[in-house]
Formats: structure tokens, C-alpha cells, sequence
């Protein structure tokens, strides 16, 4: 099973690597998103990059669409290109296409995360001309890989989610933007419908959190939140439901 | 326990109001190049997608190498090969990438895998170019390649969907003798799909023939072809409309006609054309020639399909 996983996302990479493949709009963006997060951004806050916590909430969102889009593209696009029922035609259980796919994605959107945030410390050191080197404090350092993870791994199980019945990359990419958009506004719609006497218990539980606290919660609820959805996809990815005319 | 590969029992696919495959009995012996004939429409992929388990039946079973289709496909899978509807290659990868992907999902090792490859590329004359991007390649070779990814794992059963459509002749028979060489070679069941009655000629040996997902014939070609009408066609002089009337009222003659002054009889199958023969000459009638034509595959097929229209 573990060797299954790993040959499907071998491919998975091969094609993203390949030269037309992840590319075609794709390289672009992925350029700029590198200038974004890794050169503009740490050039204007300076040394405060390294030292101020909030920037470990970029991390979290950042994969979101890198990852999306890389599983749309591996089921959808699949479909899409008419290889996908080949695909199940194979041997492979169908938890481990599921679970190549997935892997592959998500390394390659993490991996892109990391590849950002090393990028934004030699930004930061060249530019700062401080005395020393200027690194993130360990909670830092061990919270932003972690929340980009979770972050990776929400929209993975979004993007096969989506994917299950989209005849076409597009269709799959739009219904994740919408996705995306819910899973951004349901907790807010939620927050303001609140009874006041929650609203204000929240509140105050915010002020007095700190920004640590804030993110273990937030982890902890994006943990639960992709163990459910990963849960339901892959009760979902069945072959006989995925080939659709 | 018969040898049969494929066996199955009223098996039903509806898609909404239309049943796509309806009460299908079949049975595919071991070791045989099966052809499945239908026109456009009438079954065959579906047939093909309930037998590797990637549909599920709406009715009746199906066993395939043994196991059932319902519960079971995995292990179908394990032991079938597929070339499908779509190539299903990987147009972004080289063909050596996509050959190497499916050779790692059946799990051969290394070694293995470069001679098997290596085997399979030379005999379909792809070797030289295996590092090409199959994006560029033309439909011909694409399609060999997926032969080629169908057999890698040296399955006991291989399905193949309309292997040649869409290419040009020259590319379709060369693509033709490949197979039939190929299959020659590794001794594999071969279930085969088609509309074109030169490859299920060139490459079955036994045929069924499937129309709006009903099975409305089967056997070997030849037999089909000695159970439709054979025609007799008689070039000569002084044929008169009573001499037709006659004809048409003998025993096993389906029809009689004059056509462009010949007399053409289209006889039910296992007819003795001798008497027709003494008939006509006994009428007066000066015979030039008499012509007998067995039909071809086609002519079943064309008769097949327009019978209870
Ligand atoms: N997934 C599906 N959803 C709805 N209808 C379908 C589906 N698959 C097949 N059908 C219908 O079932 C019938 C049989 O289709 P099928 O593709 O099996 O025919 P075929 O013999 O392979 O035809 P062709 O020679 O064109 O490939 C057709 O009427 C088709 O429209
Ligand atoms: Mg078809």
C-alpha cells in the first residue's frame, strides 16, 4: 500500500515537474508568489519579520491555492486529459491513487512554503544589516511549517472533494474558489450570530490569549478540520462513482 | 469447472431510461482473441467498464478470471490489462516515464522492468524514440505505446477498445498485424472491441455481435458468416418473370430477383443451389455463368443490424 502511494505520487511529481506541466500560467505564479512572500514582504517590515508572530498566519493560507489547484489538476485534470479511467484500470487500490495524489500536492505546496520562508530570511539578513543573524524564535520556526502543513492538508481534501465530479480543471478550480470562500465565511457568519454573551466571552478570551494560544487553537481546529474532510474523501473516492460521461 | 475467462449472467447496465447493456449472456473461452462487434452505441465500452468492475451492474453478474465483478474486481485488475476508449497515456511525460509508471504499479523490479520495456519498444518500433515527450507523437504511435503499457505486467486477460479506430488504414492493419503477432506471442485472452469487420476477420476467432446492448450473435467468424444468406447470381438470357415466380416459391430461397438482367437468389443458410441451377437451365434460359458468393463478415453484420428494425 505504502509503495502504491509512493509510485502515484512519483508520477504526480513527474508531471508537475515536467516542462509544460506544472508551468502553462502556473511558473508565473509561482514566481511571484516567491517575490511576494520571500523578497517584498520581508523587505518591509525589516527585522520585525523574523520577530512578529502574525506573519505565521501567511503560512497557514498561503498553500491554500498552490495545493487546490495541484490536486484539481491530479483528479479533475485527470479526467479531464482522459487518463484517469486507464488509471483505474490498474491494480492500484483506490486509497492509494487518492492518497499519491494527495501526498504529492501537499509536499509540493509545503515545499514551496519552506522554500518562502528560507527565502524571506536571506531577504531579511541581507537587507536588515544588523548586528548578528537575525533567525525565527523557535515557536516560530516550528509553528509556520506546521500551520502551512495544515493549511496544505485543508486544501487537499478540498480540492478532491470538488474534483470527485468536475468534468474539467476549471469546473473543479471554480467550485474550490467557492469552497474556499465558505470555509472563510460560514465561522465568520457563525462568530456574528452569536448570542451577545458568547460574542463578548470570545472576545475577552481573545484579548487575554496571546497570539500563542491563538494559534495552537487554530491549529488544533484546522487539524480537526482536515482530519474530517480527508476522512470523507476518501469515503468518497470510489472508482465506480469517479467516471462520469 | 469449464475454462471459460469471461462469463455473464443477464448482465444489465441502465443509464437513466436507456439500457446501455441489457441481459448480456456471455462466455470467452481461455487463449481466444474474442471480438465484440456493435455499431456505435451499442454496448461495448460499457461492456468493457462493468468487466473490469469500474461500473456497477444495475443487473445479473459477471465473473472475470474467476472472480465476481461486484465484489471482487481488485483481483480482476491485478490480472487484466487495458487499452480503453482514450490511450490514457500521459501526453505531458516521455514514453519511457509512462511505461515506467505502470511497470512500478505492477511492481516489477528494475531489471525487469528495463527488459520488459526495452522488449516491448523494439517490437512495436518505438524503442529509438522512448524519450520523446508522447504529446508530439502522432495518434499511431500513441496507440501502440498503450499496447504496449497494456501488456507490461504480461496480463492473462487484456481488453482492447477499438484498438484501430482513428487511425489511417496503412497505420490500422500495420497496428493489426502488431497485435496479432504480439498476442501470438505472449498467449493472452484478448477481449477486443470494434465496428471495423476486417480486424475482428484479421484477428478473432470468435466473435459476438452486440446491438442497442443486446447480444444478437456469436460464434466464429467463419460460422457467421456460412449461417447468413448466400447469394447466386446468374448471368444469362431469356429470363422470364414466371421462371421468378417460380424460383422465389423453392424451398431455402429467401429471394429472387432480376437485376440488371441478371437473376440474383439469395439462398437461406445450408441450401443445395444445384436444383435452382437445373430449374433455370430446364426453363430454356441460356446460362453463361453461374456465380456463388459467400458473404463476408460485413454482409452478417449489415444483415444483423438491419433485422427487426
Ligand atoms: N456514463 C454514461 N452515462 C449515460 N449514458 C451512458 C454512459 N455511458 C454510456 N452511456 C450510453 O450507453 C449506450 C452505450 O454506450 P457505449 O459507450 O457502451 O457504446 P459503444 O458500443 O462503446 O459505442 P461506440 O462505438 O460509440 O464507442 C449509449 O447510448 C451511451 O449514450
Ligand atoms: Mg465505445
Amino acid at each position: 500500500m505504502i509503495r502504491d502511494v509512493l509510485t502515484v505520487a512519483w508520477k504526480e511529481w513527474r508531471e508537475l515537474m515536467s516542462l509544460s506541466g506544472g508551468a502553462r500560467g502556473g511558473r508565473l505564479s509561482l514566481v511571484i508568489l516567491l517575490a511576494v512572500f520571500g523578497v517584498l514582504l520581508p523587505l518591509q517590515s525589516g527585522a520585525d519579520w523574523v520577530r512578529s508572530a502574525t506573519t505565521v498566519f501567511y503560512w497557514a493560507w498561503v498553500p491554500l491555492m498552490l495545493v487546490g489547484n495541484a490536486i484539481a489538476d491530479a483528479i479533475a485534470g485527470e479526467r479531464e486529459r482522459h487518463t484517469l479511467e486507464t488509471l483505474l484500470a490498474s491494480r492500484l487500490p483506490d486509497p492509494a491513487i487518492l492518497l499519491g495524489k494527495v501526498l504529492a500536492a501537499v509536499s509540493y505546496g509545503w515545499g514551496l512554503v519552506m522554500g518562502m520562508l528560507l527565502l524571506s530570511l536571506v531577504t531579511v539578513n541581507m537587507s536588515a544589516r544588523s548586528d548578528g543573524l537575525l533567525l525565527f524564535p523557535a515557536r516560530i520556526a516550528v509553528g509556520a511549517p506546521l500551520l502551512a502543513l495544515l493549511g496544505a492538508g485543508l486544501a487537499a481534501a478540498a480540492g478532491v472533494l470538488v474534483s470527485l465530479r468536475a468534468a474539467t480543471v476549471r469546473h473543479a478550480a471554480q467550485a474550490l474558489s467557492v469552497g474556499i470562500l465558505l470555509l472563510i465565511f460560514v465561522p465568520v457568519f457563525l462568530a456574528e450570530s452569536m448570542p451577545d454573551a458568547w460574542k463578548a466571552r470570545a472576545a475577552s478570551w481573545l484579548m487575554t490569549a496571546g497570539a500563542d494560544r491563538i494559534a495552537w487553537s487554530a491549529a488544533a481546529g484546522l487539524a480537526g478540520l482536515d482530519l474530517a474532510l480527508m476522512g470523507l474523501a476518501l469515503a468518497r473516492f470510489r472508482r465506480v462513482r469517479l467516471i462520469v460521461d | 469447472m469449464s475454462s471459460a475467462i469471461i462469463r455473464t449472467d443477464q448482465l444489465t447496465r441502465a443509464f437513466g431510461g436507456i439500457k446501455a447493456v441489457d441481459g448480456l449472456d456471455l462466455e470467452v473461452p481461455a487463449g481466444v482473441v474474442f471480438g465484440f462487434l456493435g455499431p456505435n452505441g451499442a454496448g461495448k465500452t460499457t461492456t468493457i467498464r462493468l468487466l473490469l468492475g469500474l461500473l456497477e451492474p444495475s443487473g445479473g453478474r459477471a465473473r472475470v478470471l474467476g472472480h465476481d465483478t461486484r465484489t471482487e474486481a481488485g483481483a480482476i485488475r491485478e490480472r487484466a490489462g487495458a487499452l480503453l476508449e482514450h490511450h490514457g497515456l500521459y501526453e505531458r511525460l516521455s514514453a519511457e516515464d509512462n511505461l515506467a509508471f505502470y511497470a512500478r504499479i505492477w511492481g516489477l523490479g528494475a531489471a525487469e522492468r528495463r527488459n520488459r520495456v526495452r522488449e516491448l519498444l523494439e517490437s512495436l518500433g518505438l524503442w529509438e524514440r522512448r524519450r520523446e515527450a508522447v504529446g508530439k507523437w502522432s495518434r499511431g504511435m500513441r496507440q501502440r505505446l498503450a499496447v504496449a503499457r497494456a501488456l507490461l505486467h504480461r496480463p492473462a486477460l487484456l481488453f482492447l477498445d477499438e484498438p484501430t479506430a482513428g487511425l489511417d488504414p496503412v497505420a490500422a492493419s500495420h497496428l493489426r498485424e502488431q497485435l496479432a503477432a504480439l498476442v501470438a506471442r505472449e498467449g493472452v485472452t484478448v477481449f477486443l472491441t470494434t465496428h471495423n469487420l476486417a480486424e475482428a476477420d484479421r484477428l478473432c476467432h470468435r466473435v459476438g455481435v452486440i446491438k442497442q446492448g443486446r447480444l444478437v450473435a456469436v460464434g466464429h467468424p467463419d460460422e457467421l458468416k456460412a449461417r447468413s444468406a448466400t447469394r447466386l447470381e446468374i448471368r444469362g438470357r431469356a429470363f422470364t418473370d414466371a421462371l421468378v415466380a417460380a424460383l422465389s416459391r423453392q424451398p431455402g430461397v429467401e429471394r429472387a430477383a432480376l437485376m440488371n438482367g441478371r437473376m440474383v437468389i439469395d439462398m437461406a443458410e445450408a441450401a443445395d443451389s444445384s436444383p435452382l441451377v437445373a430449374m433455370i437451365v430446364g426453363s430454356g434460359v441460356a446460362v453463361d455463368e453461374v456465380r456463388r458468393d459467400k458473404s463476408s463478415l460485413e454482409d452478417v453484420f449489415l444483415t444483423l443490424m438491419e433485422e427487426d428494425r
